[in-house]
């Protein structure tokens, strides 16, 4: 009898792993950098006023939320990052996301001034339309800004504190229960410290 | 109207599964023949009824109705007429209904083609159908309803993902649940045969055709999935190692065992216990597969929308269907008895071995697969299990297997001689040690591993031909159950030098190419001649045109895409593929590079042996369904196979 319960037990004991694993995200893949700097970078901003570096706004908690019109999961965040930006006092930098793609330049590559009025144009476009979270945001269209923050996958959002330093890296789209229970009370930590 | 009534009708047929694992099951327990007779009529309504559902589905499809929210979300109206009927399963609860459209179906089947079968055993295998069912109409009807309104009803749909526009999607998915479902017939049975206490041959042999039907399809499923991988994806590679497709090779693998081990069953009578077990196992790994990936436990090339309800759903069904079995089979296997003796050289030993070498395998697979979830829970870190442990793990159990696969098919029952069975196959294992030792050097570079590939390869194909022709010799019909297991064993060996040829002589380069610039693979050379646009129904694309040359004249125009979907702006690659029987010649375009003159990113692959490995899954099916086809299983006169059956067992063939 007992022999023929062997299998029973070895399919209970991995039920018990399948049901924590449920409740893990695999996504969730802590980044090297939380706790570091954030990189330094010097971009052109979308409208063209002067150049962004993450120097500028030290002693202050900020958001880097990365985004592209043609990325879908971005207009899912969208809405809640307006609300967000008309409710809380702490400001969103957009990161403009390899804007242009290939798909763009079927008829051969275009020069980076084209490349950037391109994607300045059809940005605007987007945020007069769906409204603008961001205080202003930086065109990253080689994505080498991205290579050093480590993105993977857009949109992806960052919580950087008062001293430069990357506090928190969320992968894929801004839920209110993220916002709710990850994002809030860590900012208003952030900012009473 | 009509998407209510798709509602509607599965509603209803919820209703007849739920009396279906209910009445027919009471009624062998009383014991009451009337009742056990509605298995029958109920397995074929609730099919009906469930057909009737995915009809709705497809004509709100077809018809553009984008009130509905899952259509709206997978379909668009400039999407093409097949693409829009494939996009039915093109997401999860769609793939569902398909999903119950084939379990339904396979208890359908088995009430149809189950009249040689004691009434009291149709009532018991389909009432544990029903039960499977009632699980996952509960699922369907609760989590994941694909006739769900949407309002304000959107102008326009989503679009179907474009990588599942492409007939390899429109194929590969229903192939697949064919097989998986397919195995809840085999469990069906097995279940059926504890209830009754009676785990005997004619249970072996009533379940043998429906387990190599569903093992079939799930070959074919497996090898449409990797041949859509192969020239949809771009990359040249036909198989990832990726959760999803490990979640389809367990079942394959412990399936092949359990179609073996069956075969042990019947005609010995021994392996009784181990053989319910591998069922079982079999479909608790179908089971499994689907929990895994549609749960987002683990992270996939395949991403389905995830949502936890779902995968709490399925993890809680699959402990109360595997939970309940395995808790059966511990109160009645150890009443099972014993078959007859097996000497340590025999047929059953053979067998044995197998069975043992490919749980091991689905083992190995097993852990490679849950491992990172398994970390995680124990809070020891993130990592991922990738191809390299696979591969060390998986071919060092292939090469035995592969060995005895020969001498398993030549030995006699109960006591064979290594003498004789040696006497027997030296030749085949002359020749192919010779080509083995040969063929590499006039393929290129000669390597032990591609030599013991060769070497796995010819032993078993010329194994198989030899015992074919041997056959062919001595007088007496041949059943289907001799060519399908010849067949299917020659596939395999097809199968075998197919990946052995690719891995070891595929050449890959990726190449930045202007116009009227080349690259060499030898003895080919690729010039990139032309780049056009090309308009498509819902996409734009970029074409090249690429020439092949080869002595100098051009012997092929190959034209790889980059097309871009209207409805979600993400690039696609289209690779040009041209096959001919010693391989493919792979171009897939890429970005284009800036520069002074325009150029593009292109990988150029010369892939030996790739149409090896779908000529050998094809006559692995072949294989499968001759065998299943064979004349003897629909005999009526069950006394008279039991009688051989007992003949069998006393006179050692």
């Amino acid at each position: 009898m007992k022999k023929f319960l062997i299998p029973l037990a070895l399919f209970f004991g991995l039920v018990a792993f399948l049901a924590v694993g449920l409740k893990r995200d695999p996504r969730e893949i802590p980044s090297p950098l939380v706790g570091k700097p954030a990189p330094a970078f010097s971009l052109p901003t979308l409208t063209g006023d002067q150049p962004f570096s993450p120097a500028d706004y030290k002693g202050q908690v900020w958001l880097f939320n990365v985004w592209a019109t043609w990325c879908v999961a971005c207009r899912e965040e969208h809405p809640l990052l307006v609300e967000f930006s008309k409710t809380q006092s702490v400001p969103i930098i957009g990161l403009s996301y390899k804007e242009v793609q290939a798909a763009d330049q079927t008829n051969g590559p275009l020069s980076d001034d084209a490349k950037l009025s391109l994607a300045r144009e059809r940005s605007l476009r987007f945020l007069q339309r769906q409204g603008d979270p961001y205080k202003l945001s930086v065109m990253d269209l080689d994505g080498s800004v991205g290579i050093d923050y480590g993105v993977y996958g857009v949109p992806e959002t960052y919580v950087i504190d008062r001293e430069g330093i990357i506090r928190y890296k969320q992968v894929g789209p801004v839920t209110p229960e993220i916002l709710e229970t990850k994002l809030l009370p860590l900012i208003r930590q952030l900012e009473k410290s | 109207m009509i998407p209510e009534l798709g509602q509607f009708s599965l509603v209803l047929a919820a209703v007849m599964s739920v009396l279906l694992g209910v009445l027919p099951l009471w009624g062998t327990l009383r014991p009451n023949p009337t009742l056990q007779a509605l298995a029958r009529p109920l397995a074929l309504l609730q099919f009906v009824l469930v057909a009737l559902s995915f009809a709705c589905l497809a004509y709100a499809f077809l018809n553009n109705d984008f009130s509905v929210k899952y259509v709206a979300n997978h379909s668009n109206s400039l999407l093409p007429k097949p693409y829009q009927f494939a996009a039915v399963w093109g997401g999860h609860e769609g793939s569902l209904l398909l999903w119950m459209l084939m379990l339904t179906g396979w208890a359908a089947a088995v009430a149809l083609f189950s009249q040689t079968l004691p009434l009291v055993m149709v009532a018991r295998v389909l009432g544990v159908m029903g039960l499977i069912t009632v699980g996952f109409m509960l699922f369907i009807l609760f989590t994941s309803n694909p006739f769900d309104r949407l309002f304000p009803v959107p102008a326009d749909g989503r679009d179907l993902n474009p990588l599942l526009q492409d007939p390899g999607l429109v194929i590969h998915p229903p192939m697949l649940y064919m097989g998986y479902v397919g195995m809840s017939v085999a469990f069906a049975f097995a279940i059926a045969a504890l209830l009754s206490g009676r785990l005997d041959a004619a249970w072996a042999r009533w379940s043998r055709p429906w387990t190599v039907i569903a093992w079939a399809f799930l070959t074919l499923g497996i090898g449409l999935g990797s041949w859509w991988a192969y020239y949809e994806l771009g990359w040249g590679g036909w198989w990832f190692w990726d959760p999803v497709e490990n979640a389809s090779l367990m079942p394959w693998l412990v399936g092949t065992a359990l179609i073996h081990s069956l075969m042990v069953t019947e005609k010995r009578g021994s392996f009784k216990a181990w053989t319910v077990l591998l069922a079982i196992a079999a479909f608790s790994l179908s089971l499994l597969g689907t929990f895994l990936v549609r749960s987002g436990v683990l992270t996939s090339v395949h991403a389905f929308a995830t949502d936890p309800t779902r995968g709490v759903f399925i993890l809680i069904f699959l402990a109360i269907v595997v939970g309940a079995s395995l808790t059966l089979f511990a109160w009645r296997a150890p009443q099972v008895t014993l078959g007859g003796s097996m000497g340590v050289v025999s047929r059953e030993s053979f067998m044995l071995l197998n069975s043992v070498l490919l749980v091991v395998a689905t083992g190995a697979v097993l852990l490679g697969t849950l491992y990172p979830l398994v970390i995680d829970a124990l809070n020891l870190g993130k990592l991922s299990v990738g191809p390299p442990y696979f591969n060390l793990v998986f071919a060092p159990l292939m090469v035995p297997l592969l060995f005895i696969l020969v001498p398993g098919t030549i030995a006699r029952w109960r006591e064979a001689h290594v003498s004789e069975m040696f006497q027997e196959l030296r030749w085949v294992g002359a020749a192919s040690l010779l080509l083995a030792i040969g063929l590499p050097f006039v393929w290129g570079p000669w390597s032990i591993g591609t030599a013991l590939g060769v070497f796995l390869g010819m032993w078993v194909a010329l194994g198989s031909l030899h015992n074919m022709v041997n056959r062919l010799r001595k007088p007496g019909r041949i059943g289907g159950s001799f060519w399908g297991q010849h067949l299917a064993h020659f596939g395999l060996a097809v199968v075998v030098l197919g990946i052995t040829g690719v891995k070891s002589y595929e050449v890959e380069r990726d190449v930045r190419m202007g116009l009227g610039q080349t690259v060499t693979i030898e003895p080919y050379t690729f010039r990139l001649v032309d780049m056009v646009d090309v308009n498509g129904p819902n996409y734009k694309a970029t074409q090249a045109h690429v020439e092949v040359v080869k002595n100098d004249k051009v012997i092929h125009v190959l034209y790889p895409e980059k097309r871009r979907y209207f409805s979600t702006a993400m690039p696609m690659t289209e690779a040009a593929i041209r096959s001919n029987f010693f391989g493919d010649l792979y171009v897939s375009l890429g970005d284009p590079i800036a520069g002074d003159t325009p150029s593009w990113s292109m990988r150029v692959y010369h892939k030996p042996f790739v149409p090896w490995l779908w000529v050998g899954v094809l006559l692995m099916v072949t294989g499968g369904m001759v065998a299943a086809l064979d004349r003897r299983y629909r005999r009526r006169d069950i006394s008279a196979q039991l009688k051989t059956v007992g003949e069998a067992m006393s006179n050692p063939v």
